[in-house]
């Protein structure tokens, strides 16, 4: 398959950004501050993310489609206002997490804005729950632009008045260079911000306007610190479809009423473990010293039997420090419960840590 | 002035009598990003030449230093060690990796000039 490009690709390269392959799109990995000062200015001042390779996924339907997607989504969408968004997932037969998304209840359905390595498979697997009066369609006529940080709403506001009127996890339809945008305040940085959808033949202008307000542009590098620093999952690495929302310490994204009830992919196995608890668990993990705990890092026990294993790791620019997180067998997941993490053969002191990282600042 | 000699995997060598000073270039800087993380060999550790005998790290990765010439190490430098982001922005001059006592000078004689080693980045930019 022939690598895809987002339409702000030259814009990137005119910012002096380095590609890099990533789920089938060439996409910037950094610009020419680098990472760490991209990440800085996003804590600091603000900073935007061309995320238009994730899926833009819109689906229409009567309460027969809220119905569907409740069986593959374990949210409560029946109560869901319009406007409102939850994190979720995907399900399959035994809990497995498909892909982990945004679903926002819309006037005529839902919108969900799914993982880009994912999306083709995910609207497979939607598509066998829907009918024939539900419609459905992935929007590659529109981009998708994080703004975040804490200058976001002052920023945004002066473009696009009442953008501060949002609450997190809320969204609205605003007008725009005579165009509809569809907005929500959201973010995968743990800051406060915004994701913005727009068409793609305007989407430079937004940009333009960003750039003339000092807003740096930010790659998926500094995405990767941000998102880890406050603890949010990045799908194919801390989550797959062998895991499921209660080993991934997710369950407080399942709504409760359908804890109870059920009716979804995997309940059976899911109302176990939450019943019972789970063998293994995803917990934060700081290493001690200096020393970078990556994806795949071997973790032990203190008396040195193995326990678990590293999923994300990197260096946290905002903590100063080595940050990661794991699945570690579930007595070994209270915080502060030493460890020994294997770093090139050698084991290395660390322990268990409270998730977020970094704590954040969203508006609520 | 000590003479500098570069090698194929970015690391530069600088010579006065027999002790070697190792570092990385600043085009493998340039090409690894934000450091965030160096180890560096204690003194007494024998390496091989082009064996691994340091560690960098940026935010994206892990990558190795290799010794470009072989020798016993007569110190590492802590001040990387405390402080990784002085590799970038003086990767050839206070940050430096390691020291080493040579054994054969004629290892250091076949690695690349200054002028050599341009022209090799430019012909290989990653």
């Amino acid at each position: 398959m022939e690598v895809q490009k987002t339409a702000l690709y030259n814009i990137h390269k005119n910012l002096g950004a380095k590609f890099v392959p990533f789920a089938g799109y060439e996409m910037p990995i950094q610009y020419k501050d680098g990472i760490v000062k991209e990440h800085i200015s996003t804590r600091t001042y603000a900073g935007f993310f061309d995320v238009s390779h994730m899926g833009q996924f819109f689906l229409e339907g009567d309460e027969t489609l809220t119905e569907a997607l409740e069986k593959i989504i374990p949210a409560d969408l029946k109560s869901l206002k319009i406007n409102h968004s939850k994190y979720s997932f995907l399900l399959n037969n035994d809990g497995g997490i498909i892909d982990d998304l945004i679903v926002t209840k819309t006037e005529k359905g839902f919108c969900i804005i799914l993982n880009a390595a994912c999306k083709e498979n995910d609207i497979k697997q939607i598509s066998k729950f829907l009918g024939k009066n539900h419609k459905y369609l992935l929007n590659n006529d529109l981009s998708l632009i994080a703004l975040q940080g804490p200058k976001s709403v002052e920023i945004l506001e002066k473009l696009i008045i009442g953008v501060s009127n949002l609450k997190f996890m809320t969204g609205n339809n605003f007008d725009y260079d005579n165009e509809n945008l569809y907005i929500t305040r959201s973010g995968y940085t743990g800051e406060d911000g915004f994701e913005i959808s727009i068409s793609n033949k305007k989407v430079e202008k937004l940009i333009n306007f960003l750039i003339s307000n000092e807003v740096k542009p930010v790659g998926l590098g500094a995405r990767d610190t941000l998102r880890l620093e406050a603890g949010l999952c990045l799908y194919g690495h801390d989550l797959n479809e062998k895991i499921n929302p209660i080993e991934a310490n997710l369950k407080w994204a399942i709504a409760k009423k359908r804890k109870d009830v059920g009716g979804f992919n995997g309940w059976d196995k899911i109302k176990n473990l939450l019943d019972n608890g789970s063998e293994k668990i995803r917990v934060g993990i700081k290493p001690e010293g200096k020393v970078i705990a990556r994806e795949k890092t071997k973790i032990f026990s203190n008396d040195n039997n193995e326990i678990g294993l590293v999923t994300s790791g990197t260096f946290g620019p905002s903590v100063n420090a080595p940050v990661a997180m794991g699945y570690v067998k579930s007595n070994f997941a209270k915080v502060g419960t030493p460890i020994k993490l294997e770093v090139r053969g050698k084991k290395y002191v660390g322990k268990i840590s409270e998730l977020p990282f970094y704590k954040k600042n969203y508006v609520k | 002035m000590s003479e500098k000699k570069f090698s194929k995997k970015h690391e530069w060598v600088s010579l006065e009598g027999d002790v070697a000073t190792v570092g990385i270039t600043k085009h493998a800087t340039e090409l690894l990003g934000d450091i965030v993380f160096a180890e560096v060999p204690d003194a007494g550790k024998s390496v091989e030449k082009e064996s691994q005998a340091a560690v960098v790290e940026s935010t994206k990765a892990a990558s190795d230093v290799y010794s470009p010439i072989s020798g016993e190490i007569t110190e590492g430098n802590k001040a990387i060690v405390d402080d990784p982001s002085s590799i970038n922005s003086d990767p050839e001059g206070a940050s430096w990796f390691f020291k080493l006592k040579i054994k054969d000078k004629g290892e250091f004689e076949s690695l690349m000039s200054k002028e050599e080693y341009d022209k090799f980045c430019k012909e290989n930019p990653n």
